[in-house]
């Protein structure tokens, strides 16, 4: 997919991230917008998956381990024609159809259900060692959130990949910089972050984790580095598309409504 | 148990590559052969539970049929949101094994007493919840597990527990065993307190009573049947555990035979208060500690028979002294065998 291609994809999603969030009135909204770009470069270029090999024992394999910011990967979903467009409407509903965490019950092209923090790259572990002692070619890609990386049970899957040499597994950390209750400098530092990664036996990889042409060069060649697991820490704002949305505590719970919600729409579509 | 375990799963992996025991660093003089004869089918996490569990899930997930394997609470209350998140509403196929329920590391202190495992892992849902009787029901329940799909617990004592059964034993996943007839109480036993069961009725009997003895070695699914049928016979129901009596056997035997709203039945639970262990020795003697010697659970049962109501209370555990004079008899004759 082109870079221009990758840009619409993009765009298409973070509207669909806005317009789901001003419906069901409930947020994530923050987390959702700095996640926008990885998930289109990842749907739109990397994934070996179609709706067609949801079931296909050798397509890849992607889990948001970051389950709250399922209403930008149901959006995907539904861009990439995996979920029909009226799924969304059940999203948040009473008697829905979309749960407020990334839920595999009853949707197609959702791997694992995710929610509680921490679990997701144990789980792709799990697939990347299986495929790895089957010799399978699938590879295994998760997205983690920077809060996350505080979960004791991140550092596990992490050591353990390493000690594996898994390189069909690649994490991408959606590195924004604001956790629940504040900077992430400031309740927990990271940093220094890729460091500890490379410390694990780790190959680290860093870019802006909004700019489509930097993203398509780190996946351009996988695994990044041969013999290691490896992890892209994509540099991220939250709220990413919305000014007044941006790195901002805030829209990690309040959702457009009103005059926020056309602002945001409007400056969306003049982008 | 922990030797037909770990032998019944040989058995299992030579037949189906997809077999895989995840480990957690656990299992000296156990699982080196097995990961000596399968090593593309054998895995150590490290000393890492949560990984382990989830990992487990992941490998059950791309086709694997899983086990994973540690002691006491480890692979069990460590990393219980893995399992309810990770295995059971994902249906994985994963047997968590854990080693060393109730007392069977005692001396080792509370932290290595899995005293709560059952109540905890039975409120999960998708999930099957074993604890057998001895090592032929170890043998059965291992491979009826391997029957089916999906999530699954089963709870081991250790190595060297006797056996019980004789024959081939007829197990079946959530039916019930009758290894005792008796018409006057029957003792429902859980896990490795099968052998105190059998030994209580077969001293009772002496004494002309007739005390049933079911081996109810599954938890969940709970068979329901077979102890409303006891209650209907026997009138007197004890249920026998090395558990908490919140929650395990006992509670789950109280849940049935409140609903089913029978008249005139007797009942007792037996086994661990709801109250940390910090006194000190090894299984045999934790177990005279809380009332779950053969001594112990005789006077239960008689103390039952008798319509006595409170002698629950008299375990050792409940008083500021400890052990009572039988009690040390008790000890005494086991150290002396």
């Amino acid at each position: 997919m082109s870079h221009r291609s990758l840009a619409d994809l993009s765009h298409r999603i973070r509207r669909r991230i806005v317009d789901l969030t001003h419906q069901a009135k409930r947020s994530h909204v923050g987390s959702c917008l700095s996640l926008t770009e990885i998930l289109a470069i990842l749907y739109g270029q990397v994934l070996r998956i179609s709706p067609a090999s949801v079931d296909d024992p050798h397509r890849d394999r992607f889990i948001l381990s970051k389950g709250h910011a399922c209403a930008a990967l149901y959006a995907v979903l539904v861009e990439e024609g995996f979920l029909p467009e009226e799924r969304l409407e059940g999203f948040y509903a009473n008697g829905g159809t979309l749960a407020g965490h990334a839920t595999h019950h009853g949707v197609p092209g959702i791997e694992v259900s995710t929610g509680s923090l921490g679990h997701g790259l144990s789980l792709a572990t799990g697939m990347a060692l299986a495929g790895q002692r089957d010799e399978h070619d699938y590879r295994v890609f998760c997205v983690l959130s920077d809060g996350e990386c505080d979960e004791g049970s991140i550092w596990e899957a992490v050591l353990f990949a390493g000690h594996h040499h898994l390189d069909n597994l690649t994490v991408i950390v959606d590195y924004n910089k604001i956790q629940s209750l504040g900077r992430v400098d400031e309740v927990m530092r990271l940093e220094p972050f890729a460091g500890k990664w490379r410390a694990f036996g780790w190959g680290v990889t860093e870019c802006d984790g909004h700019n489509v042409a930097a993203l398509s060069e780190a996946f351009s060649s996988l695994p990044m580095e041969t013999g290691r697991p490896n992890c892209l820490i994509a540099h991220t704002i939250k709220g990413h598309g919305v000014s007044f949305m941006e790195d901002d505590l805030l829209w990690h719970y309040r959702t457009p409504q009103g005059s926020e919600y056309e602002a945001a729409i409007r400056e969306l579509d003049a982008a | 148990m922990r030797t037909a375990f770990i032998e019944t799963l040989a058995e299992l992996a030579a037949e189906d590559s997809n077999v895989t025991l995840v480990v957690g660093d656990l299992g000296f003089g156990v699982v080196q052969e097995f990961a000596r004869r399968f090593p593309r089918q054998f895995v150590n996490a490290g000393v890492a539970e949560q990984n382990m569990t989830s990992l487990a899930a992941g490998l059950a997930l791309c086709g694997k049929r899983v086990y994973t394997y540690s002691i006491a609470n480890f692979p069990t209350l460590r990393c219980l949101e893995q399992i309810r998140n990770d295995i059971c509403y994902h249906n994985a196929d994963v047997t968590v094994v854990a080693v060393g329920g109730g007392f069977a590391y005692g001396a080792l202190g509370m932290t290595h007493h899995a005293t709560e495992d059952l109540a905890v892992l039975r409120a999960m849902p998708n999930i099957t919840v074993v604890a057998p009787g001895d090592p032929l029901e170890t043998d059965g329940l291992v491979r009826a597990l391997a029957g089916q799909s999906g999530p699954a617990y089963l709870r081991l004592g250790r190595a060297g527990e006797e056996t019980i059964h004789t024959g081939d034993v007829p197990v079946e996943l959530g039916r019930a065993l009758t290894v005792r007839p008796g018409n006057d109480l029957t003792l429902i036993s859980t896990g490795g307190m099968l052998g105190v069961a059998v030994k209580v009725s077969d001293a009772l009997k002496s004494r002309g009573l007739g005390i049933r003895v079911l081996s109810l070695h599954t938890l969940k699914p709970f068979d329901e049947q077979a102890v409303i049928k006891a209650a209907r016979e026997t009138r007197n129901i004890l249920t026998l555990e090395e558990h908490s009596i919140i929650g395990g056997l006992g509670g789950a035997t109280a849940e049935v035979l409140c609903e089913a709203s029978l008249g005139g039945v007797h009942f007792r639970r037996l086994g661990v208060p709801s109250r940390f262990c910090s006194e000190i020795g090894d299984q045999n003697h934790l177990r005279a500690f809380h009332g779950l010697s053969v001594d112990g659970v005789t006077r239960a049962v008689l103390a039952l028979l008798a319509g006595d109501r409170t002698s629950a209370e008299s375990p050792a555990c409940h008083q500021s002294t400890f052990p009572s004079p039988d009690d040390l008899d008790e000890l005494d004759r086991r150290n002396a065998a």
